[in-house]
C-alpha cells in the first residue's frame, strides 16, 4: 500500500526585511487563509493560521512573541493562551492545537507551504 | 431550660465574649441580653483612630456579627443598677432585666485630671467614635492650635489626629519623657526627636495645672508657669475602670480600682464574672485588649463546665500610626534582680534599641524584654522570645541591619518554638499558623487572618506571618514572571538607575530567556513612564500589547475601538459633530462611556490611521483608552452653573486630565473632581478624586468601582489647588515607580507597609525625603508629553504597521462582518472552533 504525499506548494509572501524580530504580520494566501508569520529573535520565521481557536477571531499574529521554559510562543492578544511557535500546540490547554505551515526564507523573500 | 446571661457593655471584649459563648453553646444553654451604653454595637477600638481616614464608622465594624435568635443587643441604654439579690439589673430607661449570670464588661473611661477649667467647652477625651466626631467638628472651627494632655501611647495617637485635622499641636506630658510607661529614658530621648520632626511640640516634665477661656478659645496653663494657646484640648493621662456599678451593688474591687476577680474572672459573688479593661484580674488591671479577649475566652468556657483559667497575658504594645516606631515588650524597664541590658543608641539616624536579659553565664541568656524606638521591625519575633533562652548573643540581634550581615529583623522565625504566640492578641502559636498553612491550606496573610484570627486586632505580627508562609514553603514570591527575579519596583529603579533603554539588554543582563506577554509590556510600560520617547519606537513596538500596538481597544472581533481624549467630558457642538462624522463615515458603532467621552467601535487596523487622521485634524488626541495610563479626569458641572457647587470642578478637571495625560503606570488611573459635598462625579470611586470645599480641595486616594469596589480615603482636607497639584503629583509618581503590575493603587495601598498612613507621610510630610525627585519626575512627564496618535501620522515608518495583511496591504479583512442591531453596526462572531466542550473563556491569568 502507498501512502499519497499531498504536494506542496511555496507561496512567496514577503521581503524578509517586513518581518520585525520578536513580532508578528498577518498574511493572506491565495483562497483567503489567514496565516500569522513570526520572525523570533534567532532569525527563524514560523507560521501558525491566524486564527485564535479560542476567541474565533484571525489575531494570532497581534500577540506579543516570547519564551515559556524555552519554548518559543505567541501569546494571544485576546484572551492571553500561548501557542508553540513550532508545533502550534496551546501551552495552556492541551487540547487545543491551530494549524502550523511550513515557512522558509528563499533569496531574502519568505515563503510559505499551502497545501 | 434556657439561662439568660447579661453582659453589660458592648465593647471589644464584651463583643468577644458573646461570640466565643455562641461558638462553644451548640445546644443553646444560654440566651444572651448585651446592654450597651454606647448607641452602636461594639466595633475596632483598638483600630479607633483610623476612623479618621474615611469617617465612615462601618469599616470599623468587628467580623461577625451575633445574628441569631439566641443572642439580643440592647444599645444606648446603660445599665445603672445591679441588684445581687433579686439577681436583676436595671438600665438607664428604666427597663428591668433579670439574669442567671452576669458579666460586666463595662470598659474603662479616659482619666480627666481634675483641674479647674477641665469641663470647659473645646475639652475632649479619646475613646469612642462619638469622641473622634466632636474633635473633628471642633477642629472644623477652632483651626489653629491643638493641646494634648498625656504623653502616652493614646495622647501621640490623639495628637496625631489633630495634626491630621490641621492643628498645630502640642504634648504635654507629666513624666521625662513621652510613653513613660513603654521606654526608658534612652528611648524616650530618641523617641522625642522623632516625633519633633514631626511638627509636634513636646513638653515633658510639667503638670497642667488649669484650663482657662480666652478670648479666642482656650489656654492652657502649665506648672511651670508656660501658657499654651488651644483652641481645642484632648484629654489622655490614662484610663480607669469603669468599676461604679460594682461598687454600688457591694462587689469587692481591687486596690488600684477595677473589679476584683480570680483566675476564672469570676467576681466575689459567684454568679457574676467581670472581662477586659474593667476586671482587676488577682487585683491587676489590663489596658489591651488581648488579655481582654483571653478572659472573654475563660469566661465561655465557665458558662459551659469548663475550668479554664486566666493564662496572664503579653503586656507588649507598639505604636501605631504617626510613623514613628516605638515598641516595648517584657520587662522594658529591666526590674528583674541581676538583668542586664544590651543597649544600641543611635541618636543621629533616630534609632534606639535595648534588651533586657538574664544574666545567665552558660548560655547566651534569657530574654527578658526590649525596648525597640525608630525601628520596631524585629519587634514580632522578639516579643515572642520573651523568657526563652535567645538563639544568638542578643548585641548582634539588635545590630543595625548590614553591620553583622543580619537583615533588620535579626531574628528569624525559623528560631521560635512551636508554642511561641506569635499573635499575642488572639494568643495564637506559631504552631497554629503552620497548621492553618499546611493543613488547612492558607495561601496568603489573609486566609491566615480567617483561618486563626492571627493578625486581626493591632496587625504586629504580619510581617511573622508572611515569613512563616515562606518557611512553610508558599511562595511569596515577588518575581515578575520567569524571565525577571525582580518585582516591577525593583525593574524600574534597575531601568531608572543603569539608562537601559532597549528590552534585549534588560533581559540580558538582569533576567533570563527572551520575556513574555508578563514582563514585555511592563518593561514597555516603565520605559514610557521615564519618559523615553514615542511608545512605538525602535524595540519598544514588539514589547507593547496589541492595545498598545495600535494606540486603540482591541474589541472581541478583532476591531477596535476608538476613544479620543474630551478632559474633563467637555466638549463643544462643532467637536462633538466631528466625532459624530467620523463615526458616521466609517460606519462605526458609538457609545458614552463612564468616563465623560464617546467610544467608537469596529475600526479595522488599517482604517485607525484614516480615522484618526480626521480626528487629529480637528484638534483632537489619543484618550489612552487602550493603555495603563491616566484615562479621565470626570467632573461635575461646578460652581460655574450647578446652583451649589462651591467650586469650579471643570476648570480642575481638565487643568489636571492635560497635567497627567500620557503619563503610564502600573495599572490604569482614573480620577474625578467634584464641585460640592454631593459628589456628582463619584470622585471617591476614583484612584484620585478630588471634592470640593468652602475653603479648598479635599484629595481621596486609592478608590475604584470594578470587581472589588472600594471607596477612596481622604488623604489631605482643605488644601489650595497648588497644594493639590504637588500631593497629585507625588502620589502618582510614587504609585508608577513602587506599584507592582497591575496594581491599582487600592491595592497598592493596602499592601503597602504601614497603609494609608505610610502614604501620607511620604507623600505630604515628605519623611522618604524624595517629594521634590518625584515632583521633578513629573514636570519632565508635562514638559515632554506628545500626542501619540499624532505622533505615528507625522511617522511613515510607524503608519506602514497598520495594515491588515503585510502581502495585501489595502485588502480588509474579510473575516470580519457586522450585522445591525438598534441602528447600529455590531459584530457578527466567528464560530469558536477550536475548544472541546469550553464556552466562554476566561483569561490566562499567570
Ligand atoms: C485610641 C485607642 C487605641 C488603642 N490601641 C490599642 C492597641 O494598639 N492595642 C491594644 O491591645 N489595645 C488598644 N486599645 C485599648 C483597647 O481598645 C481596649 O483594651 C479594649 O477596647 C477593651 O475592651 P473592653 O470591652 O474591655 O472595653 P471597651 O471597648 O471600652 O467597651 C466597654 C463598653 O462598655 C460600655 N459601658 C460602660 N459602662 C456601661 C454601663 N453601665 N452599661 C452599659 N454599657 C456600659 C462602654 O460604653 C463601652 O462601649 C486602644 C484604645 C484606644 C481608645
Ligand atoms: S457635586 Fe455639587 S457642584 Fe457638582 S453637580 Fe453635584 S451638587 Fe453641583
Amino acid at each position: 500500500m502507498t501512502t499519497a504525499v499531498d504536494e506542496q506548494v511555496w507561496v512567496p509572501v514577503c521581503d524578509y526585511a517586513a518581518l520585525e524580530p520578536e513580532s508578528g504580520v498577518a498574511a493572506l494566501l491565495p483562497g483567503g487563509t489567514q496565516v500569522a508569520l513570526f520572525r523570533t529573535g534567532d532569525g527563524a520565521v514560523h507560521a501558525l493560521s491566524n486564527l485564535d481557536p479560542f476567541s474565533g477571531a484571525m489575531v494570532l499574529a497581534r500577540g506579543i512573541v516570547g519564551d515559556r521554559d524555552g519554548v518559543p510562543v505567541v501569546a494571544s492578544p485576546m484572551h492571553k493562551q500561548a501557542f508553540d511557535l513550532r508545533t502550534g500546540q496551546c501551552l495552556d490547554d492541551d487540547r487545543v492545537r491551530v494549524t502550523t505551515h511550513a515557512a522558509r526564507v528563499v533569496d531574502g523573500w519568505v515563503e510559505v507551504a499551502v497545501t | 431550660m434556657t439561662r439568660t446571661l447579661v453582659v453589660v457593655g458592648h465593647g471589644m471584649v464584651g463583643h468577644r465574649l458573646v461570640q466565643a459563648l455562641r461558638d462553644r453553646d451548640s445546644s443553646g444553654v444560654w440566651r444572651v441580653v448585651v446592654l450597651g451604653e454606647e448607641p452602636r454595637a461594639a466595633y475596632d477600638r483598638v483600630a479607633l483612630s483610623s476612623y479618621a481616614d474615611s469617617w465612615d464608622a462601618t469599616r470599623l465594624a468587628l467580623d461577625g456579627g451575633h445574628n441569631d435568635d439566641l443572642v439580643e443587643l440592647r444599645l444606648g441604654d446603660p445599665v445603672t443598677a445591679i441588684d445581687r439579690t433579686a439577681r436583676t439589673v436595671t438600665t438607664a430607661s428604666g427597663r428591668r432585666q433579670s439574669y442567671d449570670a452576669l458579666v460586666l464588661a463595662t470598659g474603662s473611661r479616659p482619666f480627666v485630671p481634675p483641674v479647674p477649667g477641665h469641663d470647659l467647652p473645646g475639652c475632649f477625651t479619646y475613646r469612642t467614635i462619638e469622641d473622634l466626631d466632636a474633635i473633628r467638628a471642633a477642629a472644623g472651627a477652632a483651626a489653629g492650635d491643638g493641646v494634648v494632655v498625656g504623653g502616652g501611647l493614646l495622647g501621640l495617637e490623639a495628637a496625631n489626629l489633630l495634626r491630621r485635622l490641621g492643628l498645630r499641636t502640642r504634648v504635654v506630658e507629666l513624666a521625662p519623657r513621652l510613653m513613660p510607661l513603654q521606654v526608658d529614658e534612652g528611648g524616650g530621648a530618641v523617641l522625642r526627636r522623632l516625633v519633633e520632626r514631626l511638627d509636634l511640640s513636646v513638653h515633658c516634665g510639667v503638670s497642667t495645672r488649669a484650663v482657662e477661656s480666652a478670648v479666642d478659645g482656650l489656654r492652657v496653663v502649665l506648672s511651670d508657669g508656660t501658657e499654651l494657646a488651644a483652641g481645642l484640648v484632648v484629654f489622655s493621662a490614662g484610663v480607669r475602670p469603669r468599676d461604679e456599678l460594682a461598687r454600688a451593688c457591694g462587689l469587692a474591687v481591687g486596690e488600684r480600682g477595677g473589679v476584683l476577680v480570680d483566675l476564672a474572672c469570676r467576681t466575689s459573688d459567684e454568679r457574676v464574672y467581670a472581662v477586659g479593661e474593667v476586671a482587676a484580674v488577682e487585683g491587676r488591671c489590663y489596658g489591651l485588649v488581648g488579655p481582654g479577649y483571653a478572659m472573654a475566652e475563660v469566661v465561655a468556657d465557665r458558662l459551659l463546665g469548663g475550668s479554664a483559667t486566666f493564662p496572664g497575658a503579653d503586656t507588649a504594645t507598639k505604636l501605631k500610626l504617626l510613623g514613628v516606631d516605638v515598641a516595648s515588650f517584657g520587662d522594658a524597664h529591666a526590674v528583674t534582680e541581676g538583668a542586664l541590658e544590651v543597649v544600641h543608641n543611635d541618636p543621629v539616624s533616630g534609632c534606639y534599641k535595648k534588651l533586657v536579659v538574664s544574666d545567665n553565664p552558660r548560655d547566651a541568656g534569657t530574654l527578658l524584654g526590649g525596648v525597640l524606638v525608630g525601628d520596631a521591625s524585629s519587634y514580632a519575633t522578639l516579643r515572642t522570645l520573651v523568657g526563652r533562652t535567645l538563639p544568638t548573643d542578643p548585641g548582634s540581634l539588635i545590630a543595625p541591619a548590614g553591620a553583622t550581615g543580619a537583615t533588620g529583623s535579626g531574628v528569624g522565625v525559623d528560631a521560635l518554638p512551636a508554642d511561641a504566640q506569635v499573635c499575642s492578641c488572639n494568643a495564637v502559636t506559631k504552631s497554629r499558623i503552620q497548621e492553618a498553612i499546611v493543613v488547612d491550606g492558607c495561601a496568603d496573610v489573609p486566609a491566615i487572618k480567617a483561618c486563626t484570627r492571627a493578625g486581626t486586632a493591632c496587625g504586629s505580627c504580619v510581617p511573622m506571618l508572611r515569613q512563616l508562609l515562606s518557611s512553610c514553603g508558599v511562595e511569596q514570591s515577588t518575581a515578575l514572571c520567569e524571565h525577571f527575579p525582580q518585582s516591577r519596583a525593583e525593574l524600574f529603579e534597575i531601568v531608572r538607575a543603569t539608562g537601559v533603554r532597549t528590552f534585549g539588554e534588560l533581559v540580558a543582563r538582569h533576567g533570563r530567556g527572551r520575556g513574555c506577554d508578563i514582563c514585555k509590556p511592563v518593561v514597555a510600560s516603565v520605559l514610557a513612564s521615564l519618559g523615553t520617547g514615542h511608545v512605538l519606537q525602535g524595540d519598544q513596538v514588539s514589547l507593547q500589547d496589541t492595545n498598545d500596538r495600535f494606540l486603540a481597544n482591541m474589541q472581541r472581533n478583532g476591531t477596535y475601538s476608538v476613544v479620543p481624549r474630551i478632559p474633563g467630558g467637555e466638549i463643544t457642538p462643532d467637536r462633538l459633530l466631528v466625532i459624530a462624522e467620523v463615526a458616521r463615515d466609517f460606519g462605526l458603532y458609538t457609545k458614552i462611556t463612564g468616563g465623560q467621552r464617546i467610544d467608537l467601535f469596529g475600526a479595522t487596523v488599517d482604517q485607525l490611521p484614516a480615522i484618526w487622521r480626521r480626528l487629529v485634524d480637528a484638534g483632537f488626541e489619543s484618550g489612552h483608552a487602550y493603555g495603563k495610563a491616566l484615562r479621565t479626569v470626570k467632573s461635575c458641572v461646578g460652581s460655574t452653573w450647578c446652583r451649589y457647587g462651591v467650586q469650579d470642578s471643570v476648570g480642575l478637571a481638565i487643568e489636571l486630565e492635560l497635567r497627567y495625560r500620557g503619563l503610564r503606570s502600573p495599572h490604569k488611573v482614573k480620577a474625578a473632581v467634584s464641585g460640592c459635598a454631593r459628589e456628582c462625579a463619584e470622585a471617591r470611586n476614583k484612584d484620585f478624586g478630588i471634592i470640593a470645599t468652602e475653603e479648598g480641595w479635599n484629595l481621596y486616594v486609592g478608590g475604584n468601582g470594578g470587581f472589588r469596589p472600594r471607596h477612596a480615603d481622604l488623604l489631605v482636607s482643605d488644601v489650595d489647588k497648588e497644594t493639590l497639584v504637588r500631593l497629585v503629583d507625588r502620589f502618582l509618581m510614587f504609585y508608577v515607580r513602587t506599584a507592582d503590575r497591575l496594581q491599582r493603587t487600592s491595592t497598592w495601598i493596602e499592601a503597602m507597609e504601614g497603609g494609608l498612613d505610610h502614604l501620607r507621610d511620604v507623600v505630604v510630610e515628605d519623611s522618604l525625603g524624595i517629594a521634590a525627585d518625584l515632583e521633578a519626575a513629573m514636570a519632565e512627564h508635562v514638559a515632554n508629553y506628545a500626542d501619540e496618535w499624532r505622533g505615528v501620522l507625522e511617522d511613515p515608518e510607524k503608519l506602514a504597521r497598520f495594515t491588515s495583511f503585510v502581502n495585501a496591504p489595502g485588502v480588509p479583512d474579510p473575516s470580519i462582518s457586522f450585522r445591525a442591531e438598534r441602528g447600529q453596526r455590531v459584530p457578527v462572531l466567528l464560530p469558536v472552533p477550536g475548544v472541546p466542550g469550553a464556552g466562554e473563556v476566561a483569561e490566562v491569568k499567570r
